[in-house]
């Protein structure tokens, strides 16, 4: 009995655990989307600002690249939405033998991944492309048209399992019956197939909008030098980031929870359609009976309000007090950045005057003689060491990591550049620690733009010339 | 065959048998099969500029299949170690991410079909959508923000005093196994889902009041029940993880390169569309070989994998 319990304590601490894991970092992303902190981040919390959402609303290219995904988007709806249809029509009439053949490669694109589909579609335009001859602004390489068919390509398979699982319910006697009573083969699929299939069109529309709104894999190859929505954001999110595209996150969110919701209640409809229709059959309803607008239906409202709701709180938190906060936050920030320049001030003053020390031992040693050749030899592993160690990369890692917490990413950078630059210690401490290090090239490549700048100024450094000629003659 | 489309043409009359055929056989040829044989040919010949393809110079080669398995002539070792360890860490990583999911996703599905009951559970499986449609790069940014040297897990370690400096989940590959394990899981719950739903609740309680502990009801009744849901599962994880480019890019450490990420380097940066295409010819085979493999091993149709 009590291991029973223990099991049914376990397994709902396991599905919440699984819930915590699908929803938290969304969660997590929207919230820092409202945190005044230059970086997206929940903690240290700093202001509540809705001032990202502005950010992002006067980014020219995030709305190209919207207008540019919406345009695609419907694209693709317009293309693979009548050939999924005319997929899955074809499936019931192609003979019993090449059917297997058939559903196997119509059902491919789905498997294919979507890079190898980019790629493909890429390749054969410009291929079908110089074959006609056809310069470069024509058709075949304009990066609207090749993404739309790349998208097609396997979207129309999604819209075609729709089609599918639709038509499975579909009394074909119902077409024949039509047909035996004069009804033109355009007639019948005009008055009898389509309105059967309406609710499966219309969540194939969805489906294959947002299929076609969300993929990257594809279109960020097929996109050629236009950009979409999700190509523009990988590459800021690869670049650098900043909370305005948490902010953009929270829209798309709350946008795809609102279509998700359509999807569902458009499919919801569609059982309730199907149901009524078998009890109008059986003659236990009345025929005609009223569907409500989907706009009218509980779970659209209910996500309508919140939304509402949610933007309104934001807007009025977002402008109260934001502006104070803002400035205490930023006091205390420059406080902290003074009392850590001075900190290192006197570190690199206390290393300085020890460093000053060992030249002069290592001066008197030069001039014991040893070797010539060992000493330039080792002057230049130790150079090399230096460029690549990791050292360089802990050490300044390591005095980053104490008191930054509350310390603007960008200041904090400029900072220690500027440190770094000027302090000997930076490179007598890298050469200290280089040695032993063998993982060095690893490491250097990890974030890889600040280290590139930071071991650039110690290349340059003045100090590292110094010191290197100093060892030298 | 001339009456097999004469019989066509009366069942759907001229204007819709037209719409049928042009629709379906352009889909079929000059976006499925055409492209891909395009690219075939492509992955073998020269790697010459644009100007010059289809002139003399653009000759059959196997060279880009040879990089691959050998390094360019100029390099010393016997074998192209660098590209062979990310397609062979990529495919090991792509297993692992789908076991991982496999286990995480199993019990919740089980739990949501035959434990859950009334509105609660129906929520949550609707619920299950929501992140199925937000952006992928969304999803893997979200997990760069919660992974980062000051992301709020590392601060909370830090809280708890469990850990002292922050670790670098980043650079330990922790965050991109999770991002990815996150990314499809969703393709993973539901197959499973649909066919845990589909058993019969009296065989659980019939193996129940015979006495069998509830390992042994899974071992014996609800898994090979749920096994075409597990394998399409499976198969359409690892097809996706595999192909994944949104979050090795965002997420992966500098030690962690994804296959797919060498494939677009060799098109957007090597400028090397030969060698891009032989290489998606590969992840394309193996995807293929993968998909066969589990058919035969589990048994199943392909029907009944892609649903």
């Amino acid at each position: 009995m009590t291991s029973d319990h223990v099991r049914k304590a376990f397994s709902i601490f396991f599905v919440l655990g699984f819930f915590t894991y699908l929803f938290g970092p969304l969660i997590i992303m929207s919230f820092t989307s409202f945190n005044s902190s230059s970086f997206p981040r929940m903690t240290p919390w700093e202001c509540f600002t809705v001032e990202w959402f502005d950010v992002l609303t006067k980014d020219d290219k995030i709305l190209d690249g919207l207008k540019n995904s919406v345009f695609i988007g419907i694209g693709v709806v317009s293309l693979a939405v009548p050939m999924g249809l005319a997929g899955a029509l074809m499936l019931t009439q192609v003979k019993e033998r090449v059917r297997p053949w058939y559903y196997t490669i119509v059902i491919s694109p789905i498997l294919v991944p979507g890079v190898v589909l980019g790629i493909s579609t890429l390749l054969f335009w410009d291929r079908i492309g110089s074959m006609f001859g056809a310069d470069r602004n024509s058709l075949f390489y304009d990066g609207f048209f090749l993404t739309i068919i790349g998208q097609a390509t396997f979207i129309s398979a999604y819209t075609m399992l729709v089609f599918i699982s639709r038509l499975q319910r579909f009394d074909r006697d119902q077409e024949d019956a039509a047909l035996d009573l004069g009804a033109t083969h355009v007639q019948t699929f005009r008055k009898i197939l389509l309105p059967f299939l309406k609710p499966a069109i219309a969540s194939a529309c969805v489906l294959a909008f947002l299929a076609s709104f969300e993929n990257y894999n594809t279109t960020v190859f097929t996109i050629v030098t236009e950009s979409t929505l999700t190509t523009f954001l990988a590459a800021k999110v690869r670049h650098g980031i900043n909370p305005s595209i948490s902010a953009l996150a929270v829209i798309i969110v709350v946008i795809t929870i609102f279509g998700a919701a359509l999807h569902e209640v458009l499919k919801r409809r569609e059982l309730v359609a199907e149901k009524n229709a078998m009890l109008v059959a059986s003659g236990k309803l009345s025929n005609r009976k009223t569907q409500r607008s989907f706009i009218f239906e509980p779970a659209v409202l209910m996500i309508l309000a919140i939304f509402v709701s949610g933007i309104g709180t934001a807007y009025f938190a977002g402008t109260m007090g934001v502006e104070q906060c803002k400035a205490d936050v930023l006091a205390e920030k420059k406080r902290v950045t003074a009392q850590k320049i001075k900190e290192l001030q006197e570190k690199n003053k206390a290393r300085q005057a020890a460093q000053q020390e060992e030249a002069g031992q290592s001066q008197s040693q030069l001039q014991n003689g040893a070797a010539t050749t060992d000493k330039s030899d080792r002057a230049g592993t130790s150079n090399f060491n230096s460029i690549f160690s990791t050292g360089n990369l802990q050490n300044q890692t390591g005095t980053d990591d104490e008191p930054k917490a509350e310390i603007e990413e960008p200041d904090r950078v400029g900072t220690e550049n500027f440190n770094s630059i000027f302090s000997t210690q930076n490179l007598q401490d890298q050469t200290g620690a280089a040695e032993p290090d063998n993982d060095g090239a690893g490491s250097v490549e990890d974030e890889s733009s600040r280290v590139g700048t930071e071991n650039f100024n110690s290349i340059f450094a003045p100090t590292n010339l110094n010191q290197q000629t100093g060892s030298d003659n | 065959m001339v009456e097999y489309w004469q019989n066509f043409f009366r069942k759907n009359g001229v204007a819709l048998g037209l719409f049928l055929l042009i629709s379906v056989g352009s889909w079929i040829l000059l976006m499925i099969v055409l492209p891909q044989l395009f690219m075939m040919d492509f992955s073998f010949r020269a790697n010459v500029p644009p100007p010059q393809w289809g002139t003399g110079a653009h000759h059959y080669t196997l060279e880009h299949y040879k990089y691959m398995l050998y390094g360019s002539a100029q390099s010393t070792d016997s074998y192209n170690y660098v590209d062979l360890s990310v397609f062979g860490r990529t495919i090991l990583a792509a297993i692992f991410v789908t076991l991982i999911d496999v286990a995480l996703c199993y019990p919740v599905a089980y739990y949501l079909a035959h434990v859950a009951k009334g509105g609660w559970a129906r929520l949550m499986v609707m619920s299950l959508i929501v992140p199925f449609w937000v952006n992928e790069l969304l999803r893997a940014f979200a997990f760069k923000i919660m992974f980062g040297s000051n992301g709020i897990i590392n601060n909370s370690l830090i809280w708890l005093g469990i850990i002292d400096q922050p670790y670098d989940f980043i650079r330990n590959s922790v965050a991109l196994y999770s991002g990815l394990s996150y990314a499809y899981i969703l393709l993973m719950i539901f197959p499973i889902y649909n066919a845990v739903e589909s058993l019969d609740r009296n065989q659980i309680e019939a193996a129940r009041d015979m006495g069998s502990p509830w390992w042994r009801i899974h071992w014996r009744i609800v898994i090979p029940h749920a096994k075409p849901g597990i394998t399409s599962g499976c198969t359409m994880v690892f097809m996706l993880t595999a192909g994944a480019l949104a979050a090795p890019q965002i997420l992966g450490g500098p030690s962690s390169l994804w296959f797919t990420q060498i494939i677009y380097q060799s098109f957007n940066q090597a400028g090397n569309w030969a060698r891009g295409s032989a290489y998606a010819i590969i992840l394309l085979a193996t995807s293929i070989i993968f998909v066969l493999f589990v058919m035969r091993v589990f048994k199943v149709k392909l029907g009944e994998i892609a649903r």
